[in-house]
């Protein structure tokens, strides 16, 4: 337990530590916004076990509205991160409530189509500004008193809210609320039995998990300063799945470190190899699935001794 | 959660390694290329591009104000994200003096934005959108080899003069479609023809027949093409496959000559497209045209050789300065006159269009084309001023 | 000129053929998505990447080794199918028994690796296939001209797919495969060679995908990600025919390329996405899909 108290005080040191050991803070945010978003779908995925192919959806549509909000209306940061945030947890309640309706591959067809939909909306609205997105949105300043223009100070506050939005996930899970969704993922007619409303739970896992992807849309887009397409597209709901299963489903710290050397491999291996990026992030994904399974930590968990259980349907479509 | 923290601790030592303290590069001239080097663009600019960058580099003797000059470059794989990024990146970390690139609007708007804040000069080569230099203009961005407005007053003109008065058009639905769509209509009804109607296209469509049967039963004289890459060789395929080629006349608002070589001259063949600088215009082109060649085993684009002469510019400017301070530089790009392998009398305009000679060019057939990639016909030169048109007043920087 | 909703007789009828067009294709493609996912329970996110191949194979044979188009039709799937064996032997092999989740990630990784590779080797611009010398020139339908060649798409996809069916529901060896899906132990204690059918299942699943592509090549031009687009519609197609009915992805095949056809003319612009907006109704009214057997 102390050990484990130290190595997340390392951590955090680290992180705090980060832009003055000449890491590029805007690399850094990416990083963090993307980690946090990969932990938001982690919570679908590996403690409820539902397959979302379509988590893009909340993680766009929240940055598109913060952008808009904040571009076209001229709003506070503050204000238009909880409306982008608002935005997502709508978006998450209807497809959410669609799609729990069905389970395994159903479900994450269901997300598919639906964040196909979502992706339309964004190409078609004018406000969109459809291909281009939305471009220059400023980053204003932190409940108007702290200008967030510096990287420095925004990559802060995006640190501080990765990490509460860490601790809020581990405090999720592990309430009774949180025992009760492992319960239903592990076994659900068990769950049934005992007399749980799966439906309502999975409901709300579900909406937690699109809010939490929404807020780390909206950061990105103040921080990076723009929307795209790119953000809703089918694509980066595959890259979300890549940085939880190289991570480890199933596991808190995973789906973080999952995110960070996807991001790190797309930005770095791209300057050498060029167009072989592709091949090689399908690589990785080809020998994860075939031998690491668990994820990078859920490997090490493993070779340390803890318990790992394989998840036995995690996308329902069971034979 | 142990083993999460000794991942964790991996990882951010390797990142820290990875990323050395920016060389302040005092020393040297960097010059950045982001463009698309694996997507629809990658045969326009991409690596050819690059190789086109090196030629001018060595052409005008390596260094200049007695530092290096060095080239970066990087694919945005069309996503504006990663241009930005990489722009920003490049600028904060390695002294970026300079970025050519684009081809794709919505990179090269982002982009312009950061060169903005950055106060880094900016050639956006390959994109279209004439937004570049209207609404989306900015102090540092320079619009070169041709936009929206050149190619419709180019192409549209000239066909309506040749009798294709009723138009109907398949667009590509996004941005560049729509500009693209919208300039050649305006030019079509100023020489006196009628837009009878358009049908919008989702991008990358597979299935082309639909709309085209669609445009046939509008009964328009003239097909246009508002698309791009591989949306404009299907559409050409399709649009022969189905006879429409009989009965309409197809107009390529924009094509490249790797597009004309995807497709063969033998679907391509009677097309009207206009285009910012062909290989074989004169000797100059000719020289250049296969100097590139013995490098990539193909022509360039006006993308590729855009890219020489953008680099060639940007250098001489800085020699005649004596500085890289970007607003110094940008002054002189606004007055010196271009004189290169690309365009004999071009200068950059206040709002940013680099204003040079464009040219309207008919696809020959099969049997015209007497040697590898003598693919066009020179219907007519237009003037860069008729080209670009006026200014119109849209950017802040250049009031009517 | 008669009209219906605003639009003529002809157009309508025009988007009709243009529409069975289109559902031949995604409904041969369907199929194979639909054989490998019901006798193997595998979602194939590599099926895309398969039809590109095909494409590729029928275009270098032709370049490089001159192999026209009627040789093409029967020996890229053959050469398609092999390598999709291999993938089956060597990768998915490893995942029997597992969560099907495995095999879907698999596929989609699988997939970014084949067309990333063939965009490193060929560029993104594509390449032409000529269209066979006997399959040129056009049909005049009265309402439309119909090109021979999309006529031959037509009859060669809609033969294709109902002879598939009639192996696999009416003859013994199509029993034979649905047997080892339901009860792979006993049939293999009945001497059937299990691993052997349930390789060449997804071999041939996967030839289906590549014939569809030889099929498509003098279509649209030959590139790298042709199929990464449409692989998502055809999964949609799949789920509303029912995931595991193979006549169900046949008919909802045909009936889709119709819809979207139609849509085409209604509302161009929201013809992409259509299929996904009839998928969801689906899914909600009749969650099983239209032929689905739950």
């Amino acid at each position: 337990m102390r050990t484990t108290v130290v190595f997340y005080s390392l951590a955090v040191l680290f992180a705090l530590c980060a832009p003055f050991l000449g890491i590029y803070p805007v690399f850094m945010m990416k990083l963090l916004c993307f980690a946090m978003f990969a932990c938001a779908y982690n919570l679908l995925l590996g403690f409820s076990g539902m397959l979302s192919f379509g988590h893009a959806a909340f993680f766009g549509s929240a940055a598109y509205a913060t952008a808009w909000l904040v571009t076209a209306h001229g709003w506070g940061t503050v204000p238009a991160i909880l409306a982008g945030v608002l935005a997502a947890a709508v978006l998450g309640l209807v497809i959410g409530a669609l799609a729990i309706r069905r389970h395994g591959i159903y479900f994450a067809m269901i997300t598919l189509g639906l964040a196909q939909l979502v992706y339309f909306v964004c190409l078609e609205a004018p406000f969109t500004g459809g291909e281009n997105g939305l471009q220059g949105v400023p980053r204003g300043s932190l409940f108007a008193i702290v200008p967030l223009k510096s990287d420095i100070t925004m990559y802060y506050l995006v640190l501080v809210v990765f990490l509460a939005v860490f601790v809020f996930i581990r405090r999720v899970i592990h309430s009774p609320f949180g025992q009760i969704l492992k319960a239903i993922r592990d076994n659900e007619p068990r769950a049934i039995s005992l007399g749980y409303e799966i439906n309502r739970y999975k409901l709300v896992a579900f909406v937690l998990s699109a809010t939490l992807a929404g807020l780390a849309g909206s950061l990105k887009a103040l921080v990076l300063g723009f929307v795209t397409l790119s953000d809703v597209l089918q694509e980066n709901s595959g890259e979300v799945i890549l940085m939880t299963l190289v991570g480890g489903t199933g596991t808190f710290i995973g789906p973080a470190v999952g995110a960070a050397i996807i991001v790190t491999l797309q930005e770095y291996l791209s300057d050498i190899v060029g167009g072989w990026v592709t091949v090689i992030i399908g690589a990785v994904f080809v020998i994860c699935v075939l031998v690491f399974r668990r994820g990078i930590v859920g490997e090490l968990a493993a070779l340390r001794g803890h318990r790992w259980r394989e998840p036995q349907d995690v996308a329902g479509v069971g034979r | 959660m142990k083993p999460g923290m000794l991942a964790l601790g991996i990882l951010a030592a390797l990142a820290a390694g990875v990323h050395p303290q920016a060389a302040a590069a005092a020393d040297q001239i960097v010059i950045g290329d982001i463009d698309d080097f694996s997507g629809v663009y990658a045969d326009v600019a991409g690596s050819g591009a690059v190789e086109a960058v090196k030629m001018a580099i060595e052409d005008f003797g390596g260094s200049v104000l007695g530092r290096k000059i060095v080239l970066l470059s990087a694919d945005h794989q069309n996503k504006p994200d990663i241009g930005a990024s990489k722009f920003r990146e490049w600028a904060d970390q390695n002294g970026l003096n300079v970025l050519l690139g684009g081809s794709n609007t919505g990179v090269s708007i982002a982009m312009a934005k950061v060169a903005a804040a950055k106060q880094i000069p900016f050639f956006a080569i390959g994109a279209g959108g004439a937004s570049l230099t209207n609404e989306d203009c900015t102090a540092y961005s320079v619009h070169y080899a041709y936009d929206t407005t050149a190619l419709a007053n180019g192409t549209a003109t000239t066909i309506v003069k040749n009798g294709g008065k009723t138009w109907f058009y398949l667009t590509a639905d996004y941005a560049f479609g729509t500009q693209l769509q919208t300039a050649a209509s305006k030019v079509v009804e100023s020489n006196g023809g009628r837009n009878i109607g358009a049908v919008r296209v989702p991008l990358g469509a597979s299935d082309f027949s639909s709309f085209l049967l669609q445009a046939q039963g509008s009964g328009a004289q003239v097909l246009g093409l508002a698309n791009a890459g591989t949306d404009f060789s299907n559409s050409l395929k399709a649009a022969n496959e189905f006879g429409i080629t009989h009965k309409m006349k197809p107009a390529a608002l924009l094509a490249f000559l790797t597009d004309i070589h995807s497709l063969g001259l033998q679907t391509a063949q009677g097309l009207y497209l206009t285009t910012g600088w062909y290989w074989d215009l004169n000797e100059q082109t000719r020289s250049f045209g296969k100097r590139y060649f013995a490098k990539m085993k193909r022509m360039p684009t006006m993308d590729q050789s855009g890219y020489y002469s953008a680099t060639l510019t940007y250098l001489k400017a800085v020699k005649a300065t004596g500085t890289t301070d970007s607003a110094k530089v940008m002054a002189e790009l606004k007055k010196m006159k271009i004189n290169d392998i690309f365009t004999q009398n071009g200068y950059i305009r206040a709002d940013g269009v680099m204003i040079h000679d464009m040219f309207v060019m008919q696809v020959k057939s099969p049997k015209e084309s007497k040697y590898p990639w003598d693919y066009y016909r020179l219907v007519k030169q237009m003037p860069g001023e008729e080209a670009f048109g006026p200014i119109t007043g849209l950017c802040p920087l250049a009031r009517k | 000129m008669t009209e219906i909703l605003g639009v003529p007789v002809a157009v309508i009828l025009g988007q009709l053929m243009l529409g069975l067009v289109n559902g031949s294709f995604y409904a041969l493609l369907s199929l194979g998505l639909a054989v490998i996912f019901g006798l193997m329970g595998v979602v194939n996110f590599a099926h895309g990447a398969f039809y590109a191949l095909g494409a590729f194979a029928a275009l270098l044979g032709l370049q490089w080794l001159g192999i026209n188009y009627w040789a093409a039709l029967v020996l890229a799937p053959l050469a398609v199918g092999v390598v999709g064996v291999v993938c089956e032997r060597l990768l998915l092999r490893r995942l029997r028994g597992l969560d099907p989740l495995y095999g879907l990630l698999l596929t989609f990784g699988l997939a970014l690796v084949i067309e990333g590779c063939l965009q490193e080797r060929f560029g993104a611009s594509g390449q032409t296939y000529p269209v066979p010398a006997a399959l040129e020139g056009a049909f005049n339908l009265g309402f439309m001209i119909l090109p021979v060649y999309r006529g031959w798409v037509i009859v060669v996809s809609i033969a294709v797919c109902f002879s598939t069916w009639f192996i696999i529901e009416r003859t013994r060896l199509g029993a034979t495969l649905r047997a080892a899906t339901e009860n792979a132990p006993l049939l293999q204690a009945f001497g059937v060679n299990v691993p052997l059918i349930v390789a060449l299942t997804y071999g041939g699943g996967v030839a289906l995908a590549a014939l569809a592509g030889v099929l498509s090549a003098p279509i649209i031009l030959v590139s790298a990600h042709m199929g990464s687009s449409l692989v998502i519609v055809v999964f949609a197609v799949v789920v509303i025919g029912g995931m595991g009915s193979i006549l169900g992805s046949i008919v909802s095949g045909l009936m889709l390329g119709v819809v979207e056809g139609f849509t085409k003319v209604l509302y161009p612009e929201a013809s992409n996405v259509v299929i996904f907006v009839v998928m969801a109704l689906v899914l909600i009214l009749r969650p099983a899909g239209l032929f689905g057997k739950e």
